[in-house]
């Protein structure tokens, strides 16, 4: 039930979100301050990236082909796209989460497991460290590009 | 009543006994809470210096952590490891090529830290393989075997290696004299026949790659230990050489009739210009030359068929002798370059030689005579000064860069320490037993980091606990930052330490690798990515590209393999995170194991033998499903028609 609700709060989110820390939920405020992080890291995720990315609707084709690679090569052992595996599957992932929450979880996966309430709880139920790849903030942004050109 | 007796007389010796252990204990050993401190590295603390210890008979490296004495890694380098799939893998086999075949031992004795202007750099390290002659270097970031070369015409490479000091070349001696080129001869026609080489090999300084640039042809003494000079001396290579006499037989008492045996003095900036000059012939020589591939993280062999040779009867000027009392065994050149002290095993003194005499001598021709050509210089005009009493058996010295040298005496087991230009002994300290090297972190350098010195002991009974006839080598740390030598820590060895290198950890630290990156990994059968996981019959050939991650191999299930197949496993692990290397391993591989570091690919060969189902499984404890990472191969008998498939 909680996880329906979160779910629902991140989706909620995803449409609201314009980045202006103005018009913030108080809930979530709340909340973040629970967890002792700041809304925008409760909302984005713990790691290099500190603030919202312009991200234009349009796909950009390069960056996806070119996440597709490093995804296949660095990822795909844990993750594919439809079914749970070592892993979750990640088709729906852009609509669950932000796409600076994703990129965090590809760059620091270490330290989001550590604080981030989210992560933690995916460590608990799949029983394993999430490894960063050695990927490049370039790269990570590319395979958040392949996700999203991948999302149904 | 025979036993109470003997026991009655025994208490009362103990007790004195005890008396004077505890006596002796309060001068040489700081006080066990002082000592303790000095060694206490808290947990989650770095230790302040890497040690890295020849492992003598095993043929490895040791990495310890200075001052606590804790063991870190045992690097493979001349001995196959089942442990890690050295030496076993298809990737490592062709490091232990030799021209006598594949050889997975030898004796390794001397490490050797890289040099720029004389002070260790952290970027190489090199050990001699003593039974057959060969220099491998070490990787610094990788703690990994980099490189192995043969020398030709070299038996009993024990004068080795030693370094010049930019790392300009690696200097080797050989210890058994030999007929050069070897052929098949009468023993008794040693005076004859054998003769003597010293290598020089050159070293890349961008790659590390060694090559053997040439060997000097000398006469056939034993040649034992070498170093080269600093500052005012570089450009020249010291060697000690005993058996003048050229004995070929019970040498233990033919080769110590000499008063004085040498240290050859070699000019190897002389011996360069000989060469451009043309001096130098190429003769044949079969050697191989092994390389660690760092792209395709695979070995290479290369055979070599010939090497240059100068002969030090037609090069006047490479080389002079240093009359030297008395069989001596290490040559150690002091951190100004001016003083080259030997440790003459059967010397009542130590002699120290000076730089600048040794010039003016062979200046004004103060010979006093000469061997093929070679001049001997005056004892007299070369000698700076003789320590005396300076316990028995001296064998080797480094220095703290504070004036003091000092020196290890194997039969009266003791370090005794000495200044230089009094050459009079300043402390004496007892070790536990028979101590061979001692080593100061960069004492045998421009700039030693003087603050310990450490025992390498060759004999150990009563210090720890027993563990049947055979029992550990040991090392003992003691502090020499004050005035008084102070023995604080005694610690076990993996093999017999001979020598030991140390340098500070922060210059190693900062280049640590921590995985291989999977973009730069270029090894022919590397898997990119599960997609791509898949199993290739060739023929009676099996290959199985595979892929390792947390907590799964693809593919995990095998079927179609037929009993006497050839199957090569190549694995390519796919983290890319530090501290998570996976392990293979199939029932019945009968080579060995592999530990596949992250990033890495390495390729075990499996011939099964039996029909039956062969599960397989990772070695390494790797994650909370380590237990599910786990896999089965079906082996059927020839004649069946199970299909190829795997998933
Ligand atoms: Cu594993």
């Amino acid at each position: 039930m909680k996880k329906i609700i979160l779910v629902l709060s991140f989706s909620f989110l995803l449409w609201s979100c314009g980045g202006n820390e103005s018009n913030i939920d108080p809930e979530k405020e709340k909340l973040a301050i629970k967890y002792g992080l700041t809304p925008f890291e409760y909302e984005n995720g713990v790691g290099p990236i500190k603030q919202k990315l312009n991200i234009p609707s349009e796909i950009d084709r390069i960056k996806a082909e070119s996440g597709k690679k490093i995804f296949e090569e660095k990822c795909t052992q844990c993750h594919k796209l439809d079914e749970r595996y070592t892993g979750p599957a990640l088709r729906d992932v852009t609509k669950r989460r932000t796409p600076e929450y994703i990129m965090n979880m590809i760059l620091n996966p270490q330290g989001m497991t550590q604080k981030h309430p989210e992560a933690k709880k995916l460590l608990s139920e799949y029983a394993l460290q999430m490894t960063f790849q050695n990927v490049s903030q370039e790269d990570a942004r590319n395979i958040l590009e392949y996700l999203r050109s991948e999302s149904k | 009543m025979k036993t109470k007796k003997t026991i009655l007389v025994l208490v009362p010796l103990l007790i004195l006994g005890t008396i004077l252990f505890n006596c002796s204990q309060s001068k040489e050993t700081a006080s066990f809470s002082d000592a303790a401190e000095k060694v206490y590295v808290a947990p989650g603390k770095l230790d302040e210096f890497y040690a890295f210890f020849s492992g003598g008979f095993n043929g490895q490296l040791s990495v310890y952590g200075l001052p606590s004495g804790r063991l870190f890694k045992s690097i493979s380098v001349f001995s196959q490891n089942p442990e890690t799939g050295y030496g076993y893998s298809e990737e490592t086999k062709a490091m232990l090529n030799t021209s006598y075949g594949f050889i997975p031992w030898d004796d390794a004795h001397h490490p050797k830290l890289s040099q720029t202007n004389g002070v260790p750099d952290g970027r190489w390290i090199f050990i001699n393989a003593n039974n057959t002659p060969r220099v491998a270097r070490i990787d610094l970031r990788t703690f990994e075997t980099a490189e192995i070369i043969e020398i030709p015409n070299s038996a009993g490479n024990h004068g080795s290696p030693f370094l010049t000091e930019n790392t300009e070349y690696v200097v080797a001696s050989t210890r058994f004299s030999v007929p050069v080129p070897n052929k098949d001869v009468a023993i008794s026609s040693y005076k004859e026949n054998f003769k003597g080489t010293l290598s020089f090999i050159k070293v890349d300084q961008n790659t590390g790659r060694m090559d053997l640039a040439f060997q000097i042809l000398v006469p056939g003494f034993n040649y034992d230990l070498a170093h080269a000079g600093k500052g005012p001396s570089h450009g020249w290579a010291f060697f000690t050489s005993y058996n003048s006499e050229q004995a070929n037989e019970l040498l233990e008492i033919n080769a110590s009739k000499n008063d004085k045996d040498f240290i050859a003095a070699v000019n190897w900036k002389e011996a360069e210009k000989y060469i451009s000059q043309g001096k130098a012939k190429w003769i044949d020589a079969e050697y191989y030359h092994n390389v660690f591939d760092e792209e395709k993280l695979h070995a290479y062999s290369e055979k070599k068929s010939k090497v240059l040779v100068l002969n030090s009867k037609e090069c006047p000027g490479i080389i002079y002798y240093l009359p030297t009392p008395k069989s001596p065994h290490g040559v150690d050149v002091d951190p100004s370059g001016e003083y080259i002290v030997a440790g003459g095993k059967l010397a009542t003194v130590i002699p120290v030689h000076s730089f600048t005499k040794m010039l003016k001598a062979i200046e004004n021709k103060d010979f006093i005579g000469e061997v093929d050509g070679i001049p001997i210089l005056r004892y007299e005009s070369v000698i700076a000064g003789e320590v005396e009493n300076p316990g028995l058996g001296p064998l080797h010295t480094e220095f703290d860069g504070k004036g003091y040298a000092y020196t290890s005496a194997f039969v009266s087991s003791e370090i005794v320490k000495w200044k230089l230009g009094t050459w009079e002994v300043v402390d004496r300290i007892p070790t536990y037993y028979s101590i061979g090297h001692l080593m100061i972190p960069g004492g045998d350098s421009k700039k030693p980091w003087g603050k310990y010195v450490v025992a390498l002991n060759k004999i150990t009974k009563d210090r720890y606990l027993p563990t049947g006839p055979e029992i550990c080598q040991a090392a003992q740390l003691i502090d020499i930052s004050g005035d008084k030598m102070k023995l604080l820590l005694d610690f076990p060895t993996v093999g017999e330490p001979h020598y030991a290198q140390a340098i500070p950890a922060d210059i190693l630290i900062k280049n640590n690798k921590k995985f291989y990156e999977l973009e730069k990994n270029k090894n022919p059968y590397k898997t990119n990515g599960e997609k791509e996981a898949k199993v290739i019959r060739n023929g009676n050939e099996v290959h199985v590209y595979m892929t390792t991650t947390r907590t799964h191999f693809k593919p995990d299930n095998i079927e179609g393999i037929k009993v006497g197949d050839k199957v090569y496993f190549h694995i390519t692990n796919l983290e890319q995170d530090w501290d998570i290397p996976h392990g293979f391993a199939v029932k019945g591989l009968n080579n060995s194991e592999l530990l596949i570091m992250p990033g890495q690919t390495k390729t075990i060969l499996w011939v099964p033998q039996k029909a039956g189902i062969y599960p397989f499984y990772c070695t390494d404890f790797c994650s909370a499903l380590h237990q599910e990472m786990q896999g089965y191969i079906r082996v059927s008998t020839q004649n069946s028609n199970v299909k190829l498939s795997y998933n």
